[in-house]
């Protein structure tokens, strides 16, 4: 570490000023000259045909500026929503992804399917103006349950589906699984519900379209983790308008956690629309809005089983997983349940054999995509439910049974396709232990007997990957994008600094993590530089933030773009001092002729790179301004251990988290105080997964769990604070060393909570989440066993 | 052709500034500082008064100004996570957020903030954990998992006993 500001220091957040004094700029925020605000008429009925549309008297209504619907979007050849990553079947046929146009044509497909757009002079006018809608719906049955969308004879969602299955896709070797399992001593089998959540960042998604007439310009204002993939699906398939023409903004943005990533409908039809009306168009969802038609996240039903030999040793795992895809497939919807989930299915054993399954199904519900850990939180659940349960049929200390499965020398190639390339899972275990004090568990579980209370102590030692990942490899799995990050580093004459990137920025802090780089490795105050992104006029192109990749990837590309500005420094300081390019040393902010007190601060550097006094154009471009594309050479495998220890009561069902603790291996750190934020935020959420929340469809499709008042979001009261340690082993795959931490939280939560309160309750019947009726049936169950 | 809407008067005080307006009698106060004052660091969040994003303060209470009528506000005194700081003079529990990561992505954080100077004006600056995470009920945050927000709250009550 160079300096109280840099790598490694826990720098307060350059970005909090304006937030702490309510100066952000989300995007309900910004507000255009002349705009007009649009509701969207969304579908009452889980799968209906339109027969009618009748839009007539709300052209008429008081302040209406256009009704827009399906036939428009037609009419002007503006193509649907995409889904970008191909999955193919185990026949290798393609996967079977059904129209999803942004306005409904002919069809409606969930509650909350777009059906029309009003747009009017005033919000309430807008909303008003819709009720004079009128709709002749032709309804059809709707399957909300995945066994049943799959049964003979269920109601067809897409045509093109008729089983109502996208795909049926399989990874690993089924012939070497079969065969660990014939020689296995034990099996244990599970039956695992992933339960489906809505991600509910706070700020809901919002969109301010724009059309400068005179320049042919679009304009969109958005929500978005990823700016420069929403202008490049705007342009390339959905066809707005070609990228030169459109500029997106994803201004501040209030958290995402993958619901952010992708290309809605709303966002689509309020930048279409602004042409259209010849006038800014504004939308912001209200929160039942976000909850019926942002993307939500997992929803699985998995029977897995896991083999072992008479050791307890792991000899083979085989799953069997069906993924709710929703009503129509979101961007990146495809990869979650597979590529993202079946990978990760060796966690940190060693494990010879695996065989995976994932049949992806449509269903009358809003469309299910990457929610924060995206498929890795699902494969975690996986594997640490069969090893807490494996230890407990087997009759070991869960620990130990871990500890017994380790894998233990890197690389380490599993068989279902992750090269790991460093770890230290012992240590991460062993640090996990002593900070839990886990030798005087059995103390405190006695104590808690005593007040007739059950404590229960629950392991998850997760592992995921991140960075995602390098682009031919991604390519080959079916991807359409590339997955690299770019940079640029602008220095100015007098040596301050910009960086773009393209990276985006919710809520991980990068405008000081990313200016903590370059002080670090510049050498100058971190005050002197700005971190720039979020606009598609600014930044080149990006490919956004998700899958814990800014750390690894965007500031690989930095770290990258800086190497080329310190050589450049280098020549143009050669010719400053009069001396030999090679001679020319760089250290703590100075380029200094070695061997001598010749040196120039790198401000000086930069003034003498724009003046170009001391080289002729033919010697040297003047300028001090570099780029860097940066495609990262495997994924990251951040790793880790987290304890939770639950104290239940049960004759209410209330289970209270006693003690969390979280050792992980995140390789580098640039932040210590940021990266522990990152990991509180995310086992909050993986918390509220476990204990609090579930969305529930009613059997005609109704989202009966569509407010805060009917969905349980973790509140302070609901969790404790937590104890958070590190171990470290670099990654090897960036110039960094660093594994990212934006997710890790949230797959490791999960089962550690269920695993405690398993381990208190006694028995493993129980669901997420595991609410106090749930916790309080279970106990009763046992009760009723214990009796028998 | 366009119906005339009744669009009644509303005069109050805003972070210590005299504002009036003519609005649609269904103007929430959250809309009225929001939209016709331009004073967005007040959020909306739900539509269930459960979030907390839009926190303000009416004769010195802490209110969720989406669930507010601005006409009930006639007269009142509004103090708003504009009003509470200068830029050279950070509110203690401003500073307190700042300098113990009590905030991510910044959208709830006007809320908690202003819910958090109405806890110490309540319960008094030496607040426990306990207290705090059970009086930080009605906030939602997404982002920090509330461990530093409650860290963030008991330093800026212990802060404003030194105002």
């Amino acid at each position: 570490m160079s300096s109280a500001t840099g790598i490694g220091a826990s720098v307060l957040r350059k970005e909090d000023f304006r937030f702490i004094t309510g100066k952000g700029q989300y995007t309900d925020d910004i507000n255009r000259q002349g705009q007009a605000y649009a509701y969207f008429l969304r579908s009452p009925h889980a799968h209906a045909t339109i027969k009618k549309l009748d839009i007539s008297a709300a052209k008429k209504a008081a302040g209406v500026v256009g009704v827009l619907t399906g036939d428009d979007l037609a009419a002007d050849k503006v193509g649907g929503l995409i889904c970008g990553w191909m999955i193919h079947n185990k026949d290798g046929s393609p996967m079977k992804a059904g129209a999803h146009p942004a306005l409904a044509q002919g069809k409606v497909r969930y509650v909350g399917d777009h059906v029309a757009v009003v747009i009017a002079d005033t919000y309430s006018q807008a909303k008003d103006a819709a009720d004079l809608i009128v709709v002749e719906y032709g309804v059809l049955p709707a399957v909300v349950d995945m066994n049943d969308a799959v049964k003979k004879g269920a109601t067809v969602i897409h045509d093109v589906a008729s089983d109502n299955r996208v795909y049926d896709w399989h990874l690993g070797d089924k012939a070497a699984t079969e065969a660990a399992f014939k020689k296995a001593k034990h099996i244990t089998k599970l039956d695992l519900v992933n339960n489906r959540l809505i991600p509910n960042a706070m700020e809901p998604r919002a969109a301010v379209g724009d059309y400068d007439s005179g320049q042919e310009q679009f304009t969109l204002y958005t929500t978005s983790q990823n700016p420069h993939v929403a202008r490049l699906v705007l342009s390339a398939f959905i066809g707005i308008a070609p990228e030169h023409k459109l500029r997106v903004i994803a201004p501040d943005v209030g958290g995402g956690f993958g619901s952010k990533i992708f290309i809605y409908a709303e966002e689509t039809v309020c930048v279409w629309a602004a042409k259209k009306v010849g006038r800014p168009v504004k939308w912001t969802a209200d929160r039942t809005e976000a909850f019926l038609s942002d993307a939500h996240g997992r929803d699985h039903l998995t029977h897995a089983e896991m083999a072992m030999d008479d050791k307890g040793k792991i000899l083979g795992l085989r799953v069997h997983t069906k993924a709710n895809l929703g009503a129509y497939l979101s961007t990146f919807s495809s990869c979650v349940p597979t590529y993202l989930y079946a990978p990760l299915l060796s966690g940190q054993y060693d494990i010879p054999a695996i065989y995976a399954e994932v049949d992806g199904i449509y269903t009358n519900t809003a469309p299910v995509d990457a929610y924060r850990g995206a498929g890795r939180p699902e494969a975690t659940f996986v594997v640490e439910r069969l090893m807490e349960v494996a230890a407990r049929e087997l009759g070991m200390d869960p620990a130990q049974f871990r500890r017994k499965n380790f894998i233990r020398s890197f690389p380490h190639q599993t068989p279902v396709i992750m090269a790991y390339d460093t770890g230290d899972y012992v240590a991460s275990l062993d640090k996990a232990l002593e900070m839990a004090d886990y030798k005087n568990f059995g103390k405190r579980k006695k104590e808690s007997a005593k007040h007739g209370k059950l404590r229960g102590i629950g392991f998850s030692a997760y592992i995921e990957a991140c960075g995602i990942a390098p682009s031919a490899a991604v390519g080959s799995l079916g991807a359409g994008v590339g997955l690299w990050e770019s940079a640029e580093v602008r220095v100015n004459p007098i040596g301050t600094i910009e960086v773009l990137t393209g990276s985006h920025s919710h809520g991980q802090g990068h405008e000081t993590t990313f200016a903590q780089l370059v002080s670090d490795r510049l050498g100058v105050d971190i005050n002197s530089v700005a971190i720039v992104h979020g606009d598609t006029d600014k930044v080149q192109f990006g490919m956004g933030t998700y899958g814990s990749r800014s750390g690894a990837v965007g500031m690989s590309a930095i770290s990258k773009a800086l190497d080329k500005v310190i050589a450049k420094g280098k020549k143009v300081a050669a010719y400053a001092l009069e001396a030999a390019e090679k001679d020319i040393e760089f250290k703590d902010g100075r380029f200094s002729v070695a061997g001598t007190d010749k040196s120039l601060a790198f401000g000086e550097v930069a003034l003498q790179a724009y003046i170009a006094h001391k080289f002729t154009g033919a010697e040297l471009e003047p300028g001090l301004k570099e780029g860097a594309f940066y495609d990262p050479t495997n994924f990251t495998f951040p790793s880790g251990v987290h304890i939770c220890e639950v104290e239940i009561d049960p004759d209410t069902g209330v289970t209270k988290i006693e003690r969390w603790t979280a050792v992980d291996d995140f390789g580098t750190i640039i932040n210590p105080m940021i990266v522990e934020g990152q990991v509180h935020g995310g086992i909050a959420q993986g918390v509220g997964q476990a204990m609090f929340e579930g969305a529930h469809y009613d059997k005609n499709g109704q989202l009966v769990t569509a407010s805060f008042m009917d969905y349980t979001m973790p509140r302070a009261d609901d969790l404790p604070s937590f104890e958070i340690g590190t171990t470290t082993t670099p990654c090897t795959s960036n110039p960094l060393g660093i594994k990212g931490c934006g997710e890790a939280g949230a797959i490791a939560a999960p089962p550690a909570v269920i695993n405690a309160i398993t381990d208190a309750i006694g028995h493993e019947n129980i669901a997420m989440p595991a609410t106090p009726q749930a916790v309080w049936l279970a106990c009763q169950a046992s009760r009723k066993m214990a009796a028998e | 052709m366009v119906e005339e809407r009744f669009m009644p008067n509303v005069s109050m005080t805003v972070n210590g500034v005299a504002v009036s307006a003519n609005v649609d009698s269904r103007t929430l106060l959250a809309q009225f500082v929001r939209d016709n004052l331009h004073l967005t660091g007040t959020h909306i969040g739900c539509d269930t008064s459960q979030c907390g994003a839009c926190v303000v303060h009416v004769d010195g209470r802490a209110v969720k100004s989406c669930t507010t009528l601005a006409v009930s506000c006639e007269g009142a005194s509004v103090t708003t996570i504009e009003g509470i700081g200068t830029p050279d003079h950070l509110h203690p529990m401003q500073a307190a957020f700042r300098e113990n990561h009590g905030l991510q992505c910044g959208f709830c954080t006007p809320g908690m903030i202003m819910s958090a100077i109405d806890i110490v004006n309540r319960k008094g600056n030496s607040l426990d954990e306990h207290t705090i995470r059970e009086e930080l009920e009605g906030n939602i945050c997404r982002c920090t998992g509330y461990h530093n927000i409650v860290k963030a709250v008991s330093a800026g009550a212990q802060a404003m006993s030194g105002k």
